[in-house]
């Protein structure tokens, strides 16, 4: 599983790769005219930053919409039956909480790696590839939760709960596969030595989020359904 | 003086045709390739209108080829009455998404709002890439419909539910055609979204050195506002197009109520909310029509600053103004259903803040009202154009007054009051700020200067035109029109007519005058006089490229430093009565001694 590092993963440097440089505009370092040049510090933070929380503000968006349709459908018709969740939600649950740690683990220990001497016996990745297994089975036990409830003969226009449940688990599973992806694209970058602290960082974020989405998910389902 | 202006590393420009000029990374590529979509899809929608137009004024003439646009909505070329809600539907969504929303955000925004505030790029230029060919995708599915089954779906770009989500059963278009159309914003959603970051990141973590937030132009405000509404509200329309279709194709009964009987025949659904796809509809609408005006507002007001050769009366002001229209156009969308059975409560509720929207839409008005008074304007088609808007958008923004009371909206509501207040404040004010943005910055964008002669009779005829066309609308409103209706055959209706036909001639000129700007466009694409680096005088970022077109990483081997407020006219300065952004000349400026 180990995988071999030969040259330690670079920290992102302003305009250092074949990104688009730019930045450092910040309010904090306002140039009046005909200033000293040389004193005005450099400040922008990393686009992936900044990014990152956009694209979780959007995707709270979209969860919202589904919260108040859900809301709204419920108190439209009173054709809402009760639903018993599958049991296996709480072990996938605790499944996506336990990736949530050991992505952070394997955080720190790239930050760490990054920032200390050369350590060749540290392998930074070990923790992304435990956390990249426990996201993959997060989401086969989502689907077997889907077979289960097959089995019990709800479908997805079955009643307007098991519809609600199909979409919102559907809708996490497709954002927490682009989680997947991204966790692939930060262990091929650290393979080659091109991670970026800022990509590591976002992408844990995002994984994060969509571990506290779910949470919240299950809450809403547990609660209405 | 240090010269410590970042170096720029970027790899090289690509040398492949399909590199270069399809699936381009560069910003300005793309926001040409933006400009095109809206290009072509605004001629499609005109055409529409044409045929519409033709069709209210003389119910029975056959349109000469019409029967090529459908097998069997126009028997003798003589459109049948779905055929016109068919049309009239797409012509409305593909001016709303792919025309208001693409030309003045997405082509002007990606190709300016990097060279304003100093970037090389974009910081996700993949993305960006994605953004467009996602749209492009978008827009082929929309133009799909009319070639499958019973064409284009005939339920308005409103879509409302239960006709929209029960399938074949509700009319010719409502089956495949809604499925098509919901797939299709709902793709165009994805593009806008990955547009949006783009467009966020780049203004708050891409500006170069000395371009703080406030010395960003008002076209940037502008974009970056807009950018901000869009992100939240495509994130709302896509999960709604994502029911919608869901309704259709898997049966569920999302937006389908109980005991429905449709063409006599039952549906299968139980249970759904027809007023819940107007919530998530309208939730997303109404800041639409803010994401498709505020860059308007944007770009009229750094034509008009550029053109007045002063600042407005308040920079800050304006950028607070189309902040706080951001925000409020969230809290006003229920406006949209005082019709709907809403409790009076919520209908007061929802009318409060659309009446305290016009605050700031007064304020932005007054800003250039009062910063005109006493300019000595330019006159140009670029300021033309941008005081045609600021015409338009009073005009069209007076009868929003009256519509935003719920006593007065129960009358006028689905009147031509209202398609001719929109298409007013909206559209054309929307479509003017596009042209102001088009003979404004094709100098630098082609290095050819647009012929002004042809621009200002292009001008003056959409001016008379579109005020020809859009005034009787209220008229007609006012006397009962109803809209969307495809013939005038009720006793009080026809004296209505010759206003319809009036409507009908006045529609056909102005949409010919615009031939001449296409002419223009693209004579003076390959033929125009070449344009100096800065034919304008104007201070902001862009004109200070090292070349005309920019070059690939739009400034050469230095990024810019950034040393002045973003509109410094009437200054005593080395080049003249302004002061370009990037020059580290110490000035005092006019204002400075009043």
């Amino acid at each position: 599983m180990a995988t071999t590092i030969h040259e330690p993963p670079k920290i992102e440097k302003q305009g250092s790769a074949p990104h688009p440089v730019g930045g450092n505009g910040g309010g904090r370092n306002l140039v009046p005219a005909g200033a000293d040049l040389a004193r005005v510090k450099d400040y922008a933070p990393p686009p992936a930053s900044t990014g990152i929380w956009v694209v979780l503000a959007s995707i709270s968006m979209t969860f919202a919409a589904f919260t108040s349709a859900l809301i709204v459908r419920q108190g439209s018709a009173p054709d809402w039956r009760h639903l018993a969740l599958p049991q296996i939600l709480y072990f996938n649950t605790l499944v996506l909480i336990a990736s949530s740690v050991t992505l952070e683990m394997a955080r720190r220990q790239v930050g760490a790696y990054m920032a200390g001497p050369r350590d060749q016996t540290a392998a930074p990745a070990r923790w992304l590839y435990i956390t990249l297994l426990l996201g993959l089975f997060f989401v086969s036990g989502q689907y077997v939760a889907w077979l289960q409830l097959r089995a019990q003969g709800l479908y997805l226009a079955t009643n307007p709960n098991s519809s609600f449940f199909y979409v919102l688990t559907a809708m996490h599973g497709l954002h927490l596969l682009g989680g997947l992806g991204g966790l692939v694209r930060v262990i091929r970058r650290l393979d080659r030595s091109i991670l970026r602290k800022s990509t590591l960082d976002a992408t844990s974020r995002y994984w994060h989020f969509m571990d506290v989405l779910w949470v919240y998910l299950l809450l809403l389902l547990w609660m209405k359904l | 003086m240090h010269d410590m202006s970042h170096t720029v590393h970027h790899h090289a420009p690509p040398t492949s045709f399909i590199r270069k000029h399809i699936f381009s990374l560069d910003h300005k590529v793309i926001g040409k390739q933006y400009y095109g979509l809206a290009l072509v899809a605004v001629l499609v929608g005109m055409v529409l209108s044409w045929i519409m137009r033709i069709h209210l004024g003389w119910t029975n003439y056959a349109i000469p080829g019409l029967h090529l646009l459908s097998s069997n909505g126009a028997p003798g070329n003589v459109m049948t009455p779905e055929y016109y809600l068919q049309l009239m539907t797409m012509h409305a969504t593909i001016m709303v998404f792919f025309v208001l929303t693409t030309a003045p955000f997405a082509a002007f925004g990606n190709y300016f709002l990097p060279i304003q505030v100093g970037a090389e790029d974009m910081p996700f230029p993949h993305f960006n890439m994605m953004s467009f060919w996602v749209t492009f995708v978008a827009f082929l599915v929309l133009v799909a419909s009319f070639f499958v089954g019973d064409g284009p779906t005939l339920g308005g770009w409103t879509q409302y539910a239960p006709l929209s989500a029960v399938g074949a059963v509700g009319g010719p278009g409502e089956g495949m055609g809604v499925v098509l159309w919901a797939a299709s914003i709902a793709i165009f959603c994805v593009g806008q979204l990955l547009g949006s970051l783009n467009f966020i990141t780049t203004t708050l973590d891409m500006r170069t050195r000395g371009m703080s937030l406030w010395r960003l132009p008002l076209s940037a405000w502008a974009w970056f506002i807009t950018s901000c509404m869009g992100l939240t509200a495509f994130a709302v329309l896509m999960p709604a197009c994502i029911l919608l279709i869901l309704d259709h194709v898997a049966g569920t009964s999302f937006f389908v109520p109980s005991n429905l009987v449709i063409n006599d025949q039952l549906q299968p659904h139980s249970g759904g909310s027809t007023l819940l796809w107007q919530h998530l509809f309208w939730f997303f609408g109404h800041p639409e029509v803010y994401i498709a005006i505020v860059p308007g507002m944007g770009i009229v007001s750094h034509v008009l600053i550029t053109n007045m050769r002063k600042p407005m009366l308040s920079h800050r002001v304006m950028v607070y103004s189309m902040g706080a229209l951001a925000v409020l156009s969230y809290m006003v969308y229920g406006h949209h259903m005082f019709v709907s059975g809403m409790n009076p409560v919520s209908s007061l509720a929802f009318s409060f803040p659309t009446l305290i929207i016009t605050i700031p839409s007064t304020i932005i008005v007054l800003i250039w009202l009062g910063s005109l008074y006493g300019a000595k304007l330019r006159i140009n088609t670029a300021s033309l154009f941008a005081l045609g808007f600021v015409s338009m958008f009073i005009s069209g923004g007076v009868s929003g007054f009256f519509l935003a009371q719920p006593s007065i909206d129960i009358m006028l509501h689905a009147t031509y009051f209202v398609v001719g207040h929109f298409h007013m404040v909206m559209g054309v004010a929307a479509m003017f700020g596009i042209f102001a943005g088009t003979y404004f910055w094709f100098p630098k964008i082609f290095g050819r200067m647009m012929n002004e002669t042809l621009g200002k009779v292009h001008f003056w005829l959409s001016f008379v035109g579109t005020y020809c066309i859009f005034m009787p609308f209220h008229y007609l409103g006012m006397a009962g029109n109803v809209r969307r209706y495809q013939a005038f055959v009720i006793e009080y209706m026809q004296p209505l007519i010759p206003v319809h036909r009036f409507i009908t001639v006045a529609a056909l000129v102005t949409g010919a005058a615009q031939f001449i700007f296409l002419y223009n466009l693209i004579h003076s694409r390959f033929w125009g006089k070449p344009a100096t680096d800065n034919p304008w005088q104007a201070t902001s970022l862009e004109w200070s490229t090292p070349t005309t077109p920019p070059p690939h990483n739009n400034f050469g081997d230095k990024l810019p430093v950034v040393y002045h407020d973003p509109y410094q006219y009437g200054v005593e300065s080395s080049t003249g009565d302004y002061l370009m952004q990037a020059s580290p000349e110490q000035v005092k400026t006019a204002y400075d001694e009043a």
